[in-house]
């Protein structure tokens, strides 16, 4: 059965991919709105970085992240001389190695619906006296509604089966750094079969409604339009 | 209100300089051939392109000079593209109301109902985008540009994308919004005969530069100037219905120039109607032909011979004050002696009732 430990795990992982999700939605949509519209001749540059997760061992960037954010590491420094302390072993730490493991799952799908949406839409909007914020919101926003789901909830889905970073910038304290997915790993480390297939099962349960959601829902999108 | 341009734009093989005032209301076709810069022209109107020296006022408003630019959104103006573009996250209605919603309390001459009712849109109010025609959603783009009460609207060839029974189902609506609303129009645009039943004016553009402006007629029949040395070169006259024979299906047209017989059944006397005579339906004798199934047959005079290149060249005729083209081939030219000053009998093979 699922453990008091595990109910903590569970509720420490959804809140990671929540707050990893509402951030990157925050700063991914800006960072995406640029990369489907700037003409700067670098722009590659910032796509491929933005992409890196992808191909990256998760290993390797906590691996990074942990040097970074501890306590000799720049940030750690930084964080440290303004009175705070080192982010590695924080929930803030993870969070922040949830961001940028998750940024390509976000920002991707936002960049290919803002640039499918082209350059017209907006120009009519110009045309009919919307400002360019109204214009984003009022048009942008809700032409690209089927990209923002699928953004949110490949953001959502893809932190919650986060492993390998968590692993290197969070350890393993139980009730603060402690996720499902290491859960998961402890209980089969320790032979405990049956609470491994609880939580696997219960994730492998998340993960396919999430998807359910957002293939029915665009489907939805598109014959409602 | 008058409107007064003067823009420069450079880029790379790319130019455009031209200077014009358009008059306060009426429409005014922007012509020229394909990447002539005619959409430039109207994009950089509308503030949707920049252009570094630049000046443009519209009534008492400056939109741009060497200080001021005033973005897209605050600039009183319609714009309709060539593809409809209505916004497909809204039904028509929200789309009318798109533009108003961002009025705020600005001057609105032409409601919603009046917009609605000159496009002939009202059935179509609760549509959805997708569900309407081409011809359909380019009336309610024209109804939404037109909801602003804008100080200009600009069409950039707004037909183009349609087949030729959509323009014609377009057309009328067009026309009633130049002789209702006195909104001045800039329209982009290659098809002469629609140019020729709409536009008061013609600005003929040609390689960045204003090739050559004026009234609409005048420009058509001016023999220095693409449109009367084109194969389909024609005029285009209005006159006015004085008789019917019914029998024949056939009516008397009676313009400046004298009198036409036109095959028309449906016409009532004393209707206005325009009509188009192709310059290659125009031939000319020295004498007046007997004994010919050519209906149409009136003295004119030879006022200026188009230059004789090719095969075929381009005269135009005075009919009593009208101006008419004829097409005819370089020999004939030489078997009739022709001379500014000639007098002459033009026999019109065929005339076309227009609208």
């Amino acid at each position: 059965m699922i453990s008091e430990a595990d109910l903590t795990a569970l509720f420490i992982t959804l809140k990671l991919a929540a707050l990893t999700t509402l951030i990157l939605l925050i700063i991914g949509t800006p960072l995406a709105w640029w990369l489907a519209r700037s003409r700067w001749r670098y722009k590659f540059l910032l796509e491929a970085l933005v992409a890196l997760p992808l191909v990256l061992p998760p290993t390797v960037l906590g691996f990074y992240l942990l040097i970074a954010l501890g306590p000799n590491g720049p940030i750690g420094q930084m964080m440290q001389a303004l009175g705070g302390q080192p982010l590695a072993f924080t929930f803030t730490g993870l969070v922040i190695g949830s961001i940028i493991y998750s940024m390509p799952f976000v920002v991707q799908p936002l960049q290919t619906a803002f640039t499918a949406i082209g350059q017209r839409p907006l120009e009519v909007a110009a045309s009919l006296r919307a400002s360019p914020l109204d214009r984003f919101f009022s048009v942008v926003v809700p032409l690209a509604r089927p990209g923002f789901l699928t953004a949110a909830v490949l953001g959502f889905a893809h932190t919650l089966g986060e492993f390998g970073v968590v692993l290197m910038i969070g350890g393993n304290i139980p009730g603060v750094t402690q996720v499902l997915s290491i859960s998961i790993y402890n209980h089969v480390e320790g032979l405990e079969y049956s609470n491994a297939h609880w939580l696997s099962g219960g994730l492998l349960l998340i993960s396919f409604i999430m998807l359910l959601m957002v293939y029915g829902l665009n489907r939805r999108f598109s014959l409602l339009r | 209100m008058s409107i007064e341009a003067r823009f420069e734009i450079n880029k790379g093989d790319f130019s455009l300089n031209v200077e014009f005032t358009i008059p306060e209301q009426g429409i005014t076709a922007i012509m020229g051939p394909s990447g002539c810069g005619k959409t430039t022209l109207l994009r950089t109107i509308a503030g949707l392109e920049r252009c570094k020296n630049g000046f443009l006022k519209v009534g008492e408003t400056t939109w741009q000079d060497e200080n001021v630019f005033v973005p897209t959104h605050k600039r009183s103006l319609g714009y309709v593209f060539q593809e409809a573009s209505l916004f497909e996250h809204l039904n028509v209605k929200g789309n009318l109301q798109y533009g108003l919603k961002r009025l705020k309390g600005l001057k609105q001459d032409v409601s919603l109902e009046h917009a609605v009712e000159l496009l002939g849109i009202e059935h179509l109010l609760s549509r959805h985008v997708e569900q309407l025609s081409g011809g359909e959603k380019q009336r309610v783009a024209i109804a939404r540009a037109l909801v602003l009460s804008p100080e200009i609207l600009l069409m950039d060839e707004p037909l183009a994308a349609l087949d030729s029974a959509r323009k014609q189902e377009i057309m009328p609506y067009l026309e009633s919004i130049n002789t209702q609303l006195r909104i001045p129009v800039l329209y982009v645009s290659h098809a002469v005969a629609e140019v020729a039943r709409l536009a008061e004016h013609i600005v003929l553009i040609e390689n960045g530069r204003i090739r050559a402006r004026g009234e609409t007629a005048e420009m058509l029949a001016r023999l220095d100037l693409p449109f009367a040395r084109d194969d389909d070169a024609a005029v285009y006259i209005e006159a006015r219905v004085v008789s019917n024979d019914e029998p024949f299906a056939l009516s008397e047209i009676a313009f400046p120039g004298g009198q036409l017989t036109i095959a028309a059944s449906h016409l009532s006397v004393g209707q206005d109607v325009r009509v188009r005579i192709a310059a290659r339906d125009v031939s000319l004798t020295l004498t007046h032909q007997h004994g010919t199934s050519i209906l149409n047959i009136f003295p004119v005079v030879v006022e200026e011979i188009g230059e004789r290149e090719g095969a075929q060249f381009t005269v135009r005729l005075r009919a009593n004050g009208t101006s008419i083209l004829s097409r005819i081939t370089r020999k004939s030219a030489n078997i009739l002696g022709l001379k500014v000053g000639s007098t002459l009998f033009a026999q019109l093979k065929s005339v076309a009732l227009c609208s």
